[in-house]
């Protein structure tokens, strides 16, 4: 449980502090996110269906957690 | 069971998501047992920041799996299961707190969830944090499965922990980690699972004994999964998910899926996942006598298994341009084949003396196939 | 352990707030706005000297893009309804390929004119961080005003900023 919380504080902070400035700009524009913004790269189109698999696999599986994803898109507004 | 309901769900934090509603159908086949499930979901933006979603879901299931056929009678049970959230954006950020709960006759589970994503460095990362607290109640059917008499035996605590990191990394191509570390604390076995050890006094060569499990536990699971855009016009997604825990279970997942459209109107998908698990440590198909350690279980879903997924879902937009308030139209099919395989679990339904001596009964194997049919409208 | 994350903390809220509010909706701007040729969909040329002594408003927007197909409607609106006066609205629309922008104008038009950017040099040139953006220009063709991103709501924004720079 440390050793977790410590590596998401650093991942956490690490981003933040490269996304408050620094020499690096984002590399993607947002006029050239049309792949991105394309429904067929959502990380999850249909979230009631994919719950219900993750169900399925958490009654017939001792394993547990971690499924899931966000951010992508055409990153409007 | 709780993880699940976890699911951080796809948040694009620009905008909140179309107004949608959706009802579902399942069928899952497989393993003596038969679970069929409806439901219905709506999602609606109240203002343009905030949006709240509700759904409801039932699963009727018929049958027995494996170990209750070895030993109890026939189940018949139905599982009810509410849940609420609400979204609220602001600039770059969204907040979701959600509230579910499932009632069985037998088992009823609480999870209240907050989390909160992101949207940093020109929109191309998204960072994802979220909280969840489950209240299980487990209780045992001692009676018949038309004349149920329940008595509740414990109950579990359960918080999770989880952190997500999207980031993209081309104009074709996005990343994301997810690290998920829960603890539960309580009565965490399932009552109706037992183990068996050697006992040659018993026709059988072998006794049934309550199972013993610790009373804590604490999992950790890490997914990192890439989706990339192939330039016909298709995408194509990896994912590795990594599991351990204190129990001992460590679990890996690999899964390929491979996404196809056609015009506006159709979308194909296929996908495989391989799944494989080590046996919990206190885990034993056979124990060699009666008390022979301090914890024990011979639930399947802690032996050492695998299974192999080949799914495929096809999506057709009836109304992919919308018509008056609906801006689009789907319905969708889902099936997929699981195929499950236990290296250390004995199938000691079917097998037993004389032909077999208690240990050396065939290892267990069986097939299940998962129906889904939904019709989804955006608003 | 305490320390080291008391302090990561810290520096995690102070990312979230710099993050978020490098992010506002509009805001003043200055310099010559950079000139430009692009083709209409029916391949004639145009640009923004066309409108030299008019105020403009430059809208970058894209067929795949939620907020600004939100916002056309209202744009339209707003174009008819200042044009008399001298104002006008540039349609640049960043999509790589024309065929679904050709499909998305016949079945939703507009009457401002549309200009095609595939190759976003236009794009680059007004440093578009955003989608969708609206560039104001003033008669002198300084620009005066971008404001990034749409919600409901943001269409009194412009028509308060055209409106006073119609006046000048």
């Amino acid at each position: 449980m440390r050793r977790s919380s410590l590596l998401l504080l650093g991942a956490l902070s690490g981003t933040l502090l490269l996304s408050s400035g620094c020499s690096l700009q984002p590399w993607v524009k947002p006029y050239e996110r049309d792949r991105l913004a394309d429904p067929i790269m959502a990380w999850d189109r249909d979230a009631i269906s994919s719950g219900y698999m993750d169900h399925i696999r958490e009654s017939r599986e001792g394993s547990r957690g971690a499924t899931g994803g966000a951010g992508g898109g055409c990153g409007c507004n | 069971m709780i993880a699940a309901l976890l699911l951080i769900r796809s948040t694009i934090a620009d905008v909140l998501p179309d107004d949608r509603a959706d009802v579902f159908y399942s069928k899952y086949s497989g393993g003596g047992m038969d679970i069929t499930g409806y439901s219905a979901t709506a999602r609606a933006k109240i203002t343009e920041n905030f949006a709240v979603e509700a759904n409801y879901f039932i699963d009727k299931v018929s049958g027995a799996s494996i170990d209750v056929l070895s030993q109890a009678s026939v189940i018949k049970d139905e599982r009810k299961q509410k849940s609420g959230t609400l979204e609220y954006l602001h600039d770059k950020t969204t907040y979701t707190a959600s509230y579910i709960s499932s009632v069985e006759r037998d088992y009823i589970s609480e999870t209240a969830s907050f989390s909160l994503s992101q949207s940093m460095f020109g929109d191309l990362t998204t960072l994802t944090l979220g909280f969840a607290d489950t209240h299980n109640t487990v209780g045992e059917n001692n009676g018949t499965a038309d004349v149920p008499k329940v008595a509740w035996v414990g109950h579990a605590l359960s918080r999770a922990y989880s952190g997500g990191l999207s980031q993209i990394l081309t104009k074709n191509f996005i990343a994301d980690v997810n690290l998920q570390v829960i603890t539960d604390a309580g009565y965490l076995a399932n009552p109706y699972r037992s183990i068996r050890y050697l006992d040659p006094l018993n026709a059988k060569g072998y006794s049934l004994a309550s199972q013993v499990y610790p009373d804590t536990h604490t999992s950790t699971a890490v997914q990192v999964q890439g989706k990339y855009y192939l330039p016909y016009r298709a995408a194509v997604t990896a994912l590795y998910r990594y599991y351990n825990d204190t129990w001992g279970v460590v679990g890996n997942t690999y899964e390929l899926d491979y996404t196809h459209p056609i015009a506006n109107k159709w979308i194909f998908e296929g996908r495989v996942r391989y799944y494989k698990q080590s046996a919990a440590s206190f885990y034993s198909d056979l124990f060699p006598f009666a008390g022979s350690q301090n914890f024990t279980a011979r639930d399947q879903n802690l032996a050492a298994l695998d299974n192999t997924t080949i799914g495929a879902k096809v999506t057709y937009a009836f109304l992919p341009d919308g018509w008056r308030m609906f801006k689009r139209g789907t319905v969708t099919a889902d099936v997929s084949r699981i195929r499950f395989n236990y290296l250390d679990f004995r199938d000691i339904k079917d097998f037993g003396l004389p032909q077999y001596a208690p240990g050396t009964e065939p290892l267990y194997q069986f097939s299940a196939t998962v129906y889904q049919l939904f019709l989804s409208v955006y608003f | 352990m305490s320390k080291i994350s008391t302090l990561l903390k810290r520096c995690a809220m102070a990312g979230i707030v710099v993050a978020s509010t490098a992010f506002a909706a509009g805001g003043d701007a200055s310099g010559p706005a950079p000139a430009f040729t692009l083709t209409t969909l029916g391949g004639q040329a145009s640009g923004l000297s066309a409108y030299k002594g008019q105020v403009v408003m430059v809208n970058f927007w894209a067929t795949w893009c939620g907020p600004c197909q939100q916002e056309m409607p209202l744009l339209d609106q707003m174009y008819k309804k200042y044009k008399p006066a001298g104002f006008t609205l540039i349609g640049v629309n960043v999509d790589k390929e024309a065929p679904a922008v050709k499909e998305l104008l016949t079945r939703k038009p507009v009457s401002f004119p549309v200009l095609l950017d595939p190759a976003n040099q236009v794009s680059k040139a007004y440093h578009v961080d955003e989608m969708p953006s609206s560039v104001i220009i003033d008669r002198k063709g300084q620009i005066r005003y971008i404001h990034r991103g749409y919600k409901p709501g943001d269409e009194n924004d412009y028509q308060d900023r055209i409106r006073q720079l119609i006046r000048e």
